[in-house]
């Protein structure tokens, strides 16, 4: 599943960096109103702006994922001199980390000099939660019409990304003895990191006994194994190393991003076709493999790991596919204590993640990373000179981003 | 049948490549495309051969005799469509002899307590409404 065709002296490793982050406040779904999506994607801008010292007289690239937002009535609002590259990484979640890559590699292959990866989510008029549902009653509107392809899925009533990953982690349950506390101490930890932050949504601890009087929603993921549905906002600013020198901001490198995945993994949840051999997996291998070469590193050379967690399981599965253990370890892993900020071996989501700090489809991460890189994170992990960041585990295409000091 | 998903939630919109497969469903006899090619059966159907790009198939009969690979007991409802329905439990079969081929449908007429992965299941067919059917599994 690795092709191995290098892409040899063709790398833009180490020749970007990113100058700047920011964000509007979070919000619970819904609680942005009145505000306008694109209004918010502008105001994250604009703080990045000025985190990095740059205006939007500066800015000419918008790479963008997940479905991106209207480039031609952002550049009209904001007065935005000359966009020079707009592009949207297919996909969707997948893509969050490696919008940043497409933006690095706008600026390496001197299309644009000053790219911005945002994210903006309002779900107020619909719901993640409900993404593969088709069309109901008649007047009721849901998200995925029927498809050929969907009509092998829809009529087994999975019809929400949480019970489809249910699946795959059921899947590596039984396969790897995995167990619903090693989800729990996800959630956990997870929850840990957010309370020390006051720019997350959730507040109080989150102990063993709650997660297992928590309602099941789709088993065997119950409540705490599902992210939050919010309001939002990320932008990330990214330059050439060159320029990112003169900036604000210690320059945050970036070393290496990949985005795609095998074939079969493919639609991936909304199929279920994908191999054995990678059946109970992120999806990530390949994206992995990818990345740890571009930048020249191993597992054992991050500091702190990043890891899209729209569902517990999903970040036991990626820490295995980044090889930060072996295939079926994970959970394990996990219940030794491994991502726990600050004492793990690797810290994982200091920032509280999707599941507890906000679920921006993961441009929160990215925007930690920074921060790690930084040195200037809440939850800061010592002398943090790697980070890893990732979008999805998705359909392909997923991504990842590693950024070093 | 005890443990279906509502048929205002089910829809089928076939295509040329799927076609084949629902019509059979409706009378109740599940078939699998196979490549006329290099012998490779595929599923959901698709224009080409994943193995070797080829894109006839011929419409091999199953007896619908498959391992449970995997399934989640859905006990929230995310539509309100589902709700009187559940607990639903969806499961993912493989079909023997069909190099991994898998169908996904509920697991009808049995206790989620019951469903284990590796459990051997038969198909039996869901009239959802004229001319549309949809594969169920049940228990071996
Ligand atoms: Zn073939």
């Amino acid at each position: 599943m690795s092709p191995s065709n290098s892409t040899g002296e063709l790398t833009m490793k180490d020749k970007t960096a990113i100058a700047g982050v920011g964000s509007t406040p979070y919000y619970k779904r819904g609680e942005s109103m009145p505000q306008m999506p694109m209004e918010l994607a502008a105001k994250a801008l604009l703080a990045a702006c000025d985190d990095a010292g740059l205006t939007i007289d500066d800015i000419d690239g918008l790479a963008l994922y997940s479905m991106g937002f209207d480039t031609s009535l952002f550049a009209q609002w904001l007065n935005i001199p000359e966009l020079r590259f707009t592009a949207l990484l297919s996909g969707g979640g997948g893509g969050a980390a490696g919008s940043v890559g497409l933006a690095a590699a706008a600026i390496v292959s001197g299309q644009a000099t000053c790219v911005a990866s945002i994210m903006t989510l309002q779900q107020a008029a619909s719901r993640f939660g409900a993404s593969f549902a088709p069309r109901g009653k008649p007047g009721a509107v849901y998200s995925a019409p029927p498809s050929p392809e969907g009509n092998f899925i829809q009529p087994s009533g999975l019809m929400g990304p949480g019970q489809m990953f249910a699946v795959l982690a059921q899947r590596h349950m039984y396969q790897y003895g995995t167990q619903r506390e090693h989800f729990a101490e996800v959630a956990i930890s997870t929850r840990a990191n957010a309370i020390r932050r006051n720019t997350s949504l959730m507040k109080e601890p989150l102990t063993l006994d709650q997660y297992f009087d928590a309602r099941m929603i789709s088993e065997p993921l119950c409540l705490f194994d599902f992210c939050l549905e919010c309001d939002g906002a990320v932008a990330v600013i990214t330059v050439s190393a060159a320029r990112a020198k003169d900036l604000k901001q210690k320059p945050v490198y970036v070393a290496a991003s990949a985005n795609g995945g095998a074939g079969r993994w493919g639609q991936a949840i909304t199929w279920m076709g994908m191999p054995d051999e990678y059946f109970a997996s992120s999806g990530h291998r390949t994206v992995a493999q990818r990345a740890y070469e571009m930048a020249g590193i191993t597992a054992a050379d991050v500091d702190v790991a990043l890891l899209y967690d729209h569902f517990t399981p999903m970040v036991i599965m990626q820490l295995e596919d980044y090889g930060f253990c072996p295939i079926g370890e994970g959970g394990r892993f996990v219940a030794d204590g491994n991502i726990r900020w600050p004492s793990g071996s690797i810290p994982v989501n200091t920032h509280g993640g999707n599941l507890s700090e906000a679920y921006i489809i993961g441009m929160t991460h990215v925007k930690e990373a920074v921060e790690q890189i930084r040195g200037t994170a809440v939850n800061q992990v010592e002398g943090a000179e790697v980070a890893l960041a990732t979008g999805g585990p998705a359909s392909i295409p997923v991504s990842n981003l590693i950024l070093h000091s | 049948m005890k443990g279906l998903t509502p048929e205002s939630v089910i829809n089928l919109t076939p295509n040329v490549w799927t076609e084949p497969f629902w019509a059979a469903a409706a009378e109740h006899r599940l078939v699998v495309p196979r490549c006329t090619s290099c012998g490779t059966h595929r599923m959901p159907p698709t224009p080409f051969c994943w193995r070797c790009r080829h894109q006839d198939v011929e419409w091999e009969e199953h007896d619908g005799r498959g391992t449970l690979y995997s399934f989640t007991v859905v006990r929230h409802a995310v539509i309100p469509d589902v709700r009187d329905a559940l607990p639903l439990i969806a499961g993912i079969v493989e079909l023997p002899n069909t190099e991994g081929c898998r169908l996904v449908g509920n697991i009808v007429d049995c206790e989620p307590e019951a469903v284990r992965i590796g459990l051997g299941v038969t198909t039996d067919w869901y009239d959802v409404r004229e001319g549309e059917t949809v594969p169920v599994f049940r228990l071996a």
